[in-house]
């Protein structure tokens, strides 16, 4: 079976190339438009093999829905890759922070991405 | 992934675009009335969400465009700087100029011109002053290349018959490693698919592995890798964790240091554990859950999630509104063929048929409705268009809209654009006056243009109302005799001087420009309008301004029509577009015409031409004239 990956992003787009990166890598791909629709996806998917989050998102933004992730006892260890744009030392200081386990900056290449989710994941 | 579905995802990634430019905009607007903090935020990550995806395509210019933007508006964020009135023009501008270039990169054009000087304009805004010219934006956009993510087997296996360098790794988890999510196994695993490597794991003395927290780090691990990897190969391992652990790489060449290292373990106090089997003991994967995962709620006046939708091609749907269109005439026809044989007066048959009208008309409105599309986005774009226009005469002019949520046929809207381009056009330049001399007319410096949209009795009606200087009537009419399209004595009232302005031999004449009221091009304004099957008309009050109204069908897909038999020949007309037939004698009313086979002297009008003249036999059924497509 391939991995579970919970994708949160609020731009239509990137979670269409997520989406079609990730299934053409046998990944098993489900999509959020920010965080609190990404904590209603976990709370109905279970723990899933790594969750990718972009950090702008109305509602609730990239670092407080990793930081309710990590508040959830079986969510503690499963690795979350931010998406972003953003390269600012101070943004993975609050992501890592947060809890994140790394990043992937945008516009991602397909190949690098399946291969940091594969990394963290094992 | 194909080359279709990444057009698809690019042709969407357009779509999603003009959704940004709208929230954009309304947020914009919402800021020149003060805003919030979430009003600076929906404009960051529309910005920011357009240069994320034209970065994934590569959209170079449009990156660059976005980036700059988006790095003012991070300062208008962290509150660096203040969203002044001056500053709120120019985020228009730069949100105008934003959207060209959007539509640029859609269409493949180049990059429109003249968004450097606004840029520069713009990022003086910031405290620190522009910044360098040629400062790279923080990522290079990059092309995609989905083929590359699994075709291509490994490389060729390298040939050189050299010895593999040999590698020293330090790596001393921090405790955050652990609660990242971070995994120190898959780290050693990775480094292990790199080459050869002897892994040593160095745990205190008194480590208990039951009692152990995962959370408190208490192991080290020495690894030793033999392979033909360079430093920056093992670092790109622990791009995740170099902060989050001490790491320390070197190479060690000579083959005979191996056995220095396990002689010489560096933590003398500790016990080295030699783990052959690498981390196996450490366990790795949670059982898996079988029950759902307790989380905590969302807050409670957290908005409710945006409804449902699901995209559909353009042509999906017209197809399916081609398909109701046959199905309306099927079922006229059947309608027909059912009075014709006389069974129209069997109740069964006539409730039947009564229901699948309803059922009919029903699924012609719902399908209409798909295609309809709130005239927002129109209204936004005359925004622009009178931002533009006041600007480039001194004026000041707001506009105000309502109805901005009324729906209209996609095709009307389309084809709407322009003439109410005009006319906003028109009302700026010609209608609002200059501010000194509105205010010695007592009015406000600052115009206002309203701009609104209602259903009306099944059809739309929208209309651009404006508080400047009103028609000179006095003008019309003296311009109107003067190029013959009024007699000198005719008697005519205000609203058909007013409608002189639409008269093609008036709004072409040339000097007409100069009339501080309307009148250029309203000809071509009401050809458009006409075309759409809608009506234009105006209304004045001297010195209070102009409303022009325009009444709009909802929809241009299925035409209701009168099937007219002329001397052998069928016709058909439009309903709503054909004038009522008329006579000349007997007189007849359009209630007359609808009586089945009456015969008189008629001509039937369509478009303001006459189509047939003749001894004409109207048939029509109990329904009224029979349905026909256009």
């Amino acid at each position: 079976m391939g991995l579970r990956i919970l994708a949160v992003d609020d731009s239509r787009t990137i979670r269409d190339l997520l989406a079609a990166t990730l299934s053409a890598a046998g990944m098993d791909v489900t999509l959020a438009e920010d965080g609190v629709e990404g904590l209603e996806m976990l709370r109905r998917m279970g723990r899933p093999d790594a969750i990718l989050s972009d950090i702008n998102m109305p509602r609730l933004d990239g670092f407080g829905f990793i930081h309710a992730v990590r508040e959830i006892d079986p969510m503690r260890a499963v690795p979350i890759l931010v998406l972003t744009t953003e390269s600012a030392p101070e943004l993975k200081t609050r992501a890592r922070e947060a809890g994140a386990t790394g990043w992937i900056v945008k516009p991602f290449d397909p190949e690098r991405l399946v291969h940091s989710i594969r990394k963290v994941t094992g | 992934m194909s080359d279709d579905a990444m057009l698809a995802i690019r042709a969407s990634f357009f779509e999603e675009c003009e959704e940004l430019m709208e929230s954009l905009q309304d947020a914009l607007a919402l800021l020149e009335r003060g805003g919030d903090g979430e009003t600076v935020n929906v404009i960051f990550r529309a910005v920011h969400s357009i240069k994320g995806g034209a970065g994934a395509f590569g959209l170079g210019d449009l990156v660059a465009f976005a980036h700059r933007f988006e790095t003012v508006l991070e300062a208008l964020r962290s509150g660096r700087i203040e969203p002044t009135g001056g500053a709120v023009r120019l985020f228009f501008q730069c949100a105008d100029l934003l959207h060209d270039h959007v539509r640029a990169a859609a269409a493949g054009a180049a990059a429109p011109e003249g968004a450097g000087a606004v840029l520069l304009a713009l990022e003086a805004l910031m405290p620190l002053g522009p910044p360098r010219a040629d400062e790279p934006a923080e990522f290079t956009p990059l092309s995609l290349d989905f083929g590359a993510v699994f075709g291509d087997p490994a490389a060729p296996e390298s040939i050189e018959v050299t010895e593999p360098p040999v590698w020293r790794i330090d790596f001393r988890p921090h405790p955050r490693l652990y609660t990242t999510g971070n995994e120190p196994l898959l780290v050693l695993r990775a480094l292990a698919a790199l080459g050869q490597a002897d892994i040593l794991c160095n745990a205190p003395p008194d480590l208990e592995l039951s009692g152990a927290s995962a959370e408190t780090p208490m192991l080290s691990w020495q690894i030793e890798l033999t392979g033909d990897v360079t430093e920056a190969d093992i670092r790109e391992v622990f791009d995740f964790v170099t902060d989050l652990a001490d790491i320390s790489i070197r190479p060690l060449d000579v083959p005979g240091n191996r056995a220095a290292l396990a002689a010489h373990p560096p933590d003398a106090g500790s016990n080295v554990v030699p783990l052959p089997a690498a981390a196996s003991r450490i366990e790795h994967n949670p059982a898996p859950l079988t029950t759902p995962v307790p989380l905590p709620r969302p807050e409670p006046d957290a908005a409710p999630p945006a409804p449902a939708t699901v995209r559909v091609d353009l042509d999906r749907v017209d197809r399916m509104m081609n398909l109701v269109g046959e199905l309306v005439i099927n079922q006229a026809m059947l309608a027909q063929s059912v009075a014709d044989a006389g069974l129209a007066e069997n109740g069964a048959v006539a409730a039947g048929l009564e229901e699948f009208l309803t059922l009919t008309r029903d699924i012609q409105d719902s399908v209409m409705m798909i295609r309809a599309q709130p005239v927002k986005p129109l209204f936004q774009r005359m925004a622009r268009v009178i931002r533009e226009a006041s600007a480039g005469l001194g004026k000041t002019v707001r506009l105000l809209t309502e109805g901005e949520a009324t729906e209209i046929d996609k095709t009307v809207i389309e084809r709407l654009s322009d003439p109410l381009t005009h006319l906003v056009r028109n009302a700026v330049d010609h209608g609002i006056e200059m501010p000194h001399q509105r205010l010695a007319a007592g009015k406000p410096a600052q115009g206002t243009i309203t701009l609104s949209a209602a259903h009306r009795a099944g059809r739309v009606l929208i209309e651009i109302a404006d508080d400047g200087v009103g028609i000179d009537r006095a003008r019309v009419r003296a311009l109107a005799v003067g190029r013959g399209l009024v007699a000198e004595n005719a008697q005519l009232s205000d609203a058909e001087i007013d409608n002189i302005l639409f008269a093609p031999g008036f709004s072409t004449a040339a000097g007409v420009s100069a009339l501080s009221g309307r009148g250029v091009g309203m000809d071509v304004v009401r050809s458009a309008i006409t075309a759409l099957g809608g009506r234009v008309t105006v209304s004045s009050e001297p010195g209070a301004g102009t409303r022009l109204s325009l009444s709009l069908p909802l929809t241009l897909a299925v035409l209701d029509a009168m099937v007219v038999r002329v001397a052998g020949q069928t016709l058909s007309c439009p309903s709503r577009r054909s004038s009522k037939p008329w006579c000349s004698r007997p007189p007849m009313s359009a209630a007359s015409a609808a009586r089945p086979r009456s015969c008189m002297s008629a001509a039937i009008c369509c478009r303001s031409s006459i189509l047939a003249r003749s001894w004409v036999s109207v048939r029509a059924g109990p329904q009224g004239p029979t349905g026909s497509r256009s």
